[in-house]
């Protein structure tokens, strides 16, 4: 992907939203060199904690783009190689690299939203996203960044609050935005949608679905929820005892409807691999 | 009829509601009782709303009024006889000579500054260490054990040696003082960087978050609320370390004043002494306090 003057990631946010708060919005000098979206190459990618052997010779590509799913039961090592993309551990044995378009080596700004929303208490909502833009950014560009990025995220009129007033779905969804800002090459999703209640859940599914499809980077979600996996990526991957077990493409269908005949079938499929049962 | 009657009792209750309850016992045909009473009930609640909601105001000061008073009356009577206690109007003349003096002022500014510089001295260095040691797993086992041996020891205790080492000039008030304030900094600092959440902390590292922005952004304003509770459990100790060193060996400040006034068994100037440190402790509490609300405005328990 050739990288051209800089386009705000969130470009699809229009200005005019914008404009209420901003007269004038300026190029953003700093991100002129931004990051592109980053492919996966894991190669017998191992992780032991202690006599624990959690990862056991894990191969996957993913190709610039996609959206991966890896479902698995409760200790599975789901997270744990989450973790491992993003930088926040090592491996204890295997290569992790990141491929660009043309299959180079890239940087890929990983960003990670986890369970919890993470968000600092006595920073504003703005702030917060903000903080996703990393040090050396000028306060009037982070703030404009920021709004756009909530805006994406249908949040820009709580800009101002703080999170303490926010609903749990809202506060992940700041989150979201704050992991968006700084237009990641890859997303790590930790069961960002697991505290939350049912319908909150699909409203926010929908919306990870819409804002990956607008920017383009590439997605692994971690999640223990089936149907979501189904709902939200292109390709799903069961995890079992450290290893890859099932490794599924979901068909491209147009939009998706939570309901869906063809991706209930598919779902019912990786139940019974996941659960056992034939 | 029953419409009618229906009728008049409703005209009956607007009328009443319009008037003020006095009118409504005036001539004129008594209204039916039903109708009275909605009528006095409609009227009476809007007031007994604007009586609570003012009370709130002065009821914490109730219980200190009525004592003066009580006081007074005592004084007064002749029951509590004057070499006791004197009366809250000798206190207040006696306020009222020292403050024309210029004594006063000069007690309560020389006290003020010894309190301020004490806090400040001391403050800083116990939070130094707190901030070091919730941070630096060396600085924690370089220090931590001899900072909890030192915290047992009463710092007044130290008296004796203080008065040896530095005389009674400036110096002993100050380390004294000094010494008092630091240690509940110290621990409620520390206490508070060790409990910030590791979440936070972890967040900040994942985005790119230097050291020092990960103190200020983080580290900091998480330990914020513990710092506080320290700031203000020193200011207790404050006043008692500078009450206790004035009174021993001082020639100016409050318990200066005080003690003077006992040798010429002014109890006046005694008592006068006391409610000024009761004052400045409750100013003390409110600046605290006051900076813990604009500092802590995120946290929904320091709201309002």
């Amino acid at each position: 992907m050739p990288i051209g003057p800089y386009q705000s990631p969130l470009a699809f946010v229009s200005d005019g939203e914008l404009e209420r708060h901003y007269a004038e919005p300026q190029p953003v000098p700093h991100e002129a060199e931004g990051p592109q979206p980053a492919g996966l190459r894991l190669r017998g990618i191992e992780k032991r904690f202690g006599d624990n052997h959690v990862l056991k010779g894990i191969d996957l590509e993913v190709p610039v783009g996609q959206f991966v799913a890896i479902v698995g039961k409760s200790g599975c090592g789901k997270s744990t190689l989450l973790r491992l993309l993003v930088g926040l551990d090592e491996p204890t044995a295997g290569e992790i690299s990141f491929l660009g378009d043309d299959g180079t080596a890239v940087e890929p700004n990983a960003r990670i939203v986890f369970q919890e929303p993470r968000l600092l208490p006595w920073f504003s909502v703005a702030d917060n996203v903000a903080v996703g833009l990393g040090g050396g950014v000028p306060k009037e560009t982070g703030r404009r960044e920021a709004k756009r990025a909530l805006a994406a995220v249908q949040l820009a009129e709580k800009a101002g609050d703080w999170p303490s007033k926010l609903s749990g779905g809202q506060r992940q969804r700041v989150a979201l935005a704050r992991a968006l800002v700084s237009r990641p090459g890859l997303l790590a999703l930790d069961e960002p949608l697991g505290a939350l209640d049912a319908l909150t859940r699909i409203g926010m599914q929908e919306l990870v679905s819409q804002v990956w499809r607008e920017l383009g980077f590439t997605a692994v979600l971690v999640t223990h929820d089936v149907s979501e996996a189904v709902f939200l990526a292109d390709r799903v991957i069961v995890l079992d005892e450290g290893r890859i077990s099932l490794d599924l493409d979901i068909p491209q269908g147009g939009e998706r409807r939570h309901g869906d005949p063809v991706l209930a079938e598919i779902e019912g499929r990786l139940l019974d691999r996941i659960l056992g049962r034939g | 009829m029953a419409t009618v009657d229906t009728f008049s009792e409703g005209r009956q209750v607007r009328r009443i509601r319009d008037e003020s309850p006095s009118a409504t016992t005036g001539k004129g045909t008594p209204p039916p009782r039903a109708a009275a009473e909605k009528g006095t009930r409609a009227a009476s609640r809007p007031r007994t709303f604007s009586r609570a909601g003012s009370a709130g105001a002065w009821l914490p000061y109730l219980l200190p009024v009525t004592l003066v008073v009580l006081w007074q009356l005592g004084s007064s009577t002749g029951i509590i006889s004057d070499r006791i206690m004197p009366s809250p109007v000798a206190v207040l003349a006696a306020f009222w000579e020292r403050l024309l003096s210029g004594e006063l002022a000069r007690d309560v500014g020389v006290s003020g500054a010894r309190a301020v510089s004490g806090l400040v001295i001391g403050g800083s260095i116990g939070f130094l260490l707190g901030i070091a040691n919730g941070v630096s797993k060396l600085s924690e086992q370089l220090t931590d054990t001899t900072l909890q041996m030192l915290r047992t020891i009463p710092h007044l205790a130290m008296i004796p040696l203080v008065i040896l080492w530095f005389g009674i000039g400036e110096e002993a008030k100050l380390f004294l003082t000094s010494l008092g304030v630091l240690f509940p900094i110290y621990l409620n600092t520390y206490h508070g960087v060790r409990n910030v959440d590791r979440d936070l902390v972890e967040m900040g590292r994942i985005y790119g978050m230097s050291s020092w922005s990960l103190f200020r952004k983080v580290i900091f304003p998480g330990a914020l609320p513990s710092i506080f509770v320290g700031l203000r459990y020193a200011l207790g100790i404050m006043w008692l370390t500078l009450i206790v060193s004035e009174s021993i060996a001082a020639n100016s400040g409050i318990g200066y004043m005080a003690n003077t006034a006992r040798e010429f068994m002014m109890t006046d100037v005694v008592v006068l002494a006391l409610v000024i440190y009761a004052l400045l402790g409750k100013l003390a509490d409110v600046i605290a306090r006051t900076l813990e609300r604009r500092a802590l405005a995120w946290n929904a328990a320091y709201q309002g």
